[in-house]
C-alpha cells in the first residue's frame, strides 16, 4: 500500500485504499468526539477536530520552514556553519545579481501592466453585449497550467535560422519577416528574453485583474454614473473622476497579489528558458541551486530571501483590506 | 463605497443593458470596441495557434507557419494518437491518470480536515483558539520552496519516495491554512442561532456538524475544491521535487516540461501534448467559474 504502483488498477486501487484509510481516521476522530457532550468535552472535541490540522501543519510547513532558516547559514553540503556567507553570495556573485536583478524587474513590470490590461478590458467589456465572452477569453490562461502556457509562448517565439527556403513557423518571427527585418533568436537574446517571458505572466494573469476590477466596476452605484452623464461627463474625467477612485483598494490587492505571484514565478522560466540565457529569478535559482548545482545551502538562503520578499506585500496587502474594510 | 475583493462574488456574466446605454456607447466609442477586439484577438491568438498546429501533419508544422493552414488544410489526428502511444516514448495516458490519482485525495484530503478545523475555530470554544487561529492563517504566505527540501528528507527517512503518499500529504499540507481560512469565513456567517437551537435539542458537535454545518457549506467547499484541484492539476514544482521523472507517479505537467526540455522542437508532440493537459482544467473553468472565481479571489495569496 505505501509501495510505488505501476498499472493504472494498482493506482487506482492505492488511491482507493488511502481514502479508506483517511475515512477510518476520521470516523475515529468522530466516533471519540461524540462521545464528549457538553460544556466540559468542548475542549476535547476541538483539540480532537484540530488534532489532524495541527499534525501536519507542524511537521509539513512549520517544522521544514525553521529547518530551512537554519539550513541557510551552512554550506553546499550542508554539514560546516558559514554564517551569512549564503545571503552574501546572494548580494555580491554576478549570477546572482543578475537573478536578482531579473526578479526586480518582474516584480515591477508584471503587476503594473497586467493590472493595467486588466483594469482597461474590463472598463471597455463593460455592460457590453458579448462581455461574457469577451471575459472568458481573457480569463482561460489563468486556469492553464503555467506549464502548457509557456508551451504556447514557446511556439510563437520560435526561431528557424535565415537562410534560402526556411520558413519561420513562430508566429512573433514571421511578423518581423514580414516588415522586413532578420529573424531573431528571441529565446537567447539577454535582456530580451526576459521581458518575452514576462509576456507569458502577463498573459496570464490579466484576466486575474480583469475579473476582480470589473466586480469592483459593477458595485459602482448607478447614481453616481448617472449623475456624471447628465453633467456631460467624457469618457476620460469618468475614469480619472470615478472608476478610478472608486476601484482604487482593490487595485492595490490586484497589484500585490500578482506581486507576490510574481515573486515566486519559477514553472515559466523553467520550462522556456530552464534559467538560461540570463533569465533565472529567485524562484527558479532556488530549484536550480539545490538540486542541479548541489548547493543546499545556498537553495535554502534563496528561499529565505523569497519569503522574506513576501511578507512586506503581504503585510502591505492586508493593511490596505483593512482600511477599506473599515471605511 | 469600496469592495472588499476577498467577499466579492464577481459575476462572469453580463446583467441585461438597457438599450439605450448599449446605443450611447455605439455612439460614443468605436474606438472602445476596436481595442477590446484587438486586446481579446491577441489574448486567444496563441493558444489557437498551438491548437490548430496539433492537428496539422507533423511536416506541415515544422515547415510552414500554422496561419498557412488556412490555405492549405490538412487534418490529422496523428498528433494526439502519437502522445497518447507507448512507441513515442510520451506515454501521455500513463501520466494522465497519474494527475488524477494526485488530485481525486489532495483535494479531499484537505477539505475534510479543513472543514474540521473551520468548525472548531468557529463555533467551539477553547483555550489558545485565537492564537491557533492566527498561527494557521499566517501559515498561508510561507512559500512552498521553503518546505520542500526538509520535507523531502523526512519521506526519504519514512521511505515514502517515489509514491503517491508524497504528492498527497504534501500537497494537503499545503492546502491546509488557506482552506481553513476560507471555510471559517464562511461558517461564521451561519448564524449561531441555528447552532445554539440544535444544541438545545441536545446534539452534540457531531451531528451538529453534519446535519448543520455540512450542508450550509456546499458553496464554500465548491470553491475551495476547484481552486485545489486546479492548482494540484497544475503544479509543477511540487511534482518535480517529490514524485521522479518516471511514468509511475508523475503529473502530466512533468512530462509535458520534461517533453519541452528534451525535444524542444517536436512541435507536433508538445501541441498536442499542451492540449491534453489543457482540456480538464479548461472544463472545469468553463463549468464552474462561479466557483472557481470566488475559490481564487479567496486563495490569491497562497503557495
Amino acid at each position: 500500500m505505501f509501495n510505488t504502483a505501476s498499472t493504472t488498477p494498482e493506482k487506482i486501487l492505492q488511491m482507493l485504499a488511502a481514502l479508506l484509510l483517511f475515512a477510518a481516521v476520521l470516523g475515529v476522530i468522530l466516533f471519540i468526539a461524540a462521545r464528549f457532550g457538553g460544556k466540559r468535552g468542548d475542549k476535547v472535541v476541538a483539540w480532537l477536530y484540530l488534532l489532524p490540522t495541527v499534525l501536519l501543519l507542524a511537521v509539513g510547513l512549520v517544522y521544514p520552514g525553521l529547518r530551512t532558516i537554519y539550513q541557510s547559514f551552512f554550506d553546499a553540503a550542508g554539514k560546516t556553519f558559514i554564517g551569512l556567507d549564503n545571503y552574501t553570495t546572494i548580494f555580491s556573485d554576478n549570477d546572482q545579481l543578475t537573478v536578482l536583478r531579473n526578479t526586480v524587474i518582474w516584480v515591477v513590470v508584471v503587476p503594473f501592466l497586467a493590472t493595467a490590461i486588466g483594469l482597461v478590458y474590463a472598463i471597455l467589456v463593460d455592460r457590453s453585449r458579448f462581455e461574457s465572452v469577451a471575459k472568458a477569453l481573457i480569463f482561460l490562461p489563468m486556469s492553464i497550467s503555467f506549464v502548457a502556457a509557456s508551451v504556447i509562448w514557446k511556439f510563437m517565439y520560435e526561431y528557424r535560422p535565415d537562410q534560402g527556403n526556411v520558413k519561420q513557423i513562430g508566429l512573433i518571427n514571421q511578423i518581423i519577416v514580414w516588415l522586413g527585418g532578420k529573424p531573431v533568436q528571441l529565446l537567447i537574446e539577454s535582456p530580451l528574453n526576459t521581458f518575452l517571458l514576462i509576456v507569458v505572466m502577463i498573459w496570464i494573469q490579466a484576466g486575474f485583474a480583469m475579473t476582480i476590477l470589473s466586480a469592483a466596476i459593477k458595485a459602482i452605484p448607478d447614481d453616481i454614473i448617472e449623475a456624471a452623464r447628465l453633467d456631460g461627463v467624457n469618457a476620460w474625467t469618468m475614469f480619472r473622476n470615478i472608476t478610478l477612485p472608486s476601484v482604487q483598494p482593490t487595485v492595490v490587492v490586484v497589484l500585490t497579489t500578482i506581486g507576490i505571484a510574481t515573486l515566486k514565478v519559477f514553472d515559466i522560466v523553467r520550462t522556456m528558458t530552464g534559467g538560461q540565457f540570463k533569465t533565472s529569478v529567485v524562484a527558479n535559482e532556488f530549484y536550480s541551486q539545490t538540486f542541479r548545482a548541489d548547493n543546499q545551502g545556498l537553495g535554502a538562503a534563496l528561499a529565505v530571501l523569497l519569503f522574506i520578499l513576501v511578507i512586506p506585500i503581504v503585510a502591505y496587502n492586508i493593511r490596505t483590506l483593512r482600511r477599506s474594510e473599515a471605511s | 463605497m469600496t469592495v472588499t475583493p476577498v467577499t466579492t462574488t464577481p459575476p462572469l456574466t453580463a446583467e441585461k443593458p438597457s438599450a439605450s446605454s448599449i446605443a450611447k456607447k455605439k455612439l460614443s466609442s468605436p474606438w472602445a470596441s476596436i481595442a477590446a477586439i484587438v486586446l481579446a484577438v491577441l489574448w486567444t491568438l496563441p493558444t489557437f495557434g498551438l491548437l490548430v498546429s496539433s492537428f496539422r501533419p507533423e511536416r506541415a508544422i515544422k515547415t510552414t507557419g500554422w496561419w498557412t493552414f488556412f490555405s492549405d488544410p490538412t487534418v490529422t489526428m496523428e498528433n494526439y494518437k502519437a502522445v497518447f502511444g507507448e512507441e513515442g516514448g510520451v506515454n501521455l495516458a500513463s501520466y494522465f491518470v497519474n494527475s488524477l490519482m494526485i488530485c481525486i485525495p489532495a483535494v479531499l484530503i484537505p477539505m475534510a480536515l479543513a472543514t474540521l478545523a473551520a468548525y472548531a475555530f468557529t463555533w467551539i470554544q477553547f483555550p489558545g483558539r485565537n492564537f491557533l487561529f492566527i498561527v494557521v492563517f499566517a501559515l498561508q504566505i510561507v512559500p512552498l520552496q521553503v518546505t520542500l527540501i526538509p520535507l523531502l528528507e523526512i519521506f526519504v527517512k519514512i521511505d515514502l519516495t517515489g509514491t503517491f503518499w508524497t504528492l498527497w500529504i504534501s500537497h494537503s499540507t499545503f492546502a491546509l491554512p488557506l482552506a481553513i481560512y476560507l471555510l471559517s469565513n464562511f461558517m461564521r456567517e451561519i448564524p449561531s442561532g441555528l447552532i445554539e437551537a440544535a444544541r438545545i435539542d441536545g446534539a452534540g458537535h457531531v451531528s451538529i456538524f453534519f446535519k448543520v454545518m455540512l450542508p450550509l457549506l456546499t458553496p464554500a467547499l465548491a470553491a475551495f475544491g476547484i481552486f485545489q484541484f486546479l492548482w494540484v492539476w497544475n503544479d509543477l514544482l511540487v511534482a518535480l521535487v517529490f514524485a521522479g521523472g518516471g511514468d509511475e507517479v508523475a503529473p502530466i505537467t512533468l512530462q509535458l516540461a520534461n517533453l519541452s526540455g528534451t525535444r524542444g522542437t517536436a512541435w507536433q508532440l508538445l501541441s498536442a501534448g499542451a492540449f491534453v493537459s489543457i482540456v480538464v482544467p479548461v472544463t472545469v473553468f468553463l463549468l464552474l467559474q462561479r466557483y472557481f472565481v470566488r475559490g481564487l479571489l479567496a486563495g490569491s495569496v497562497k503557495g
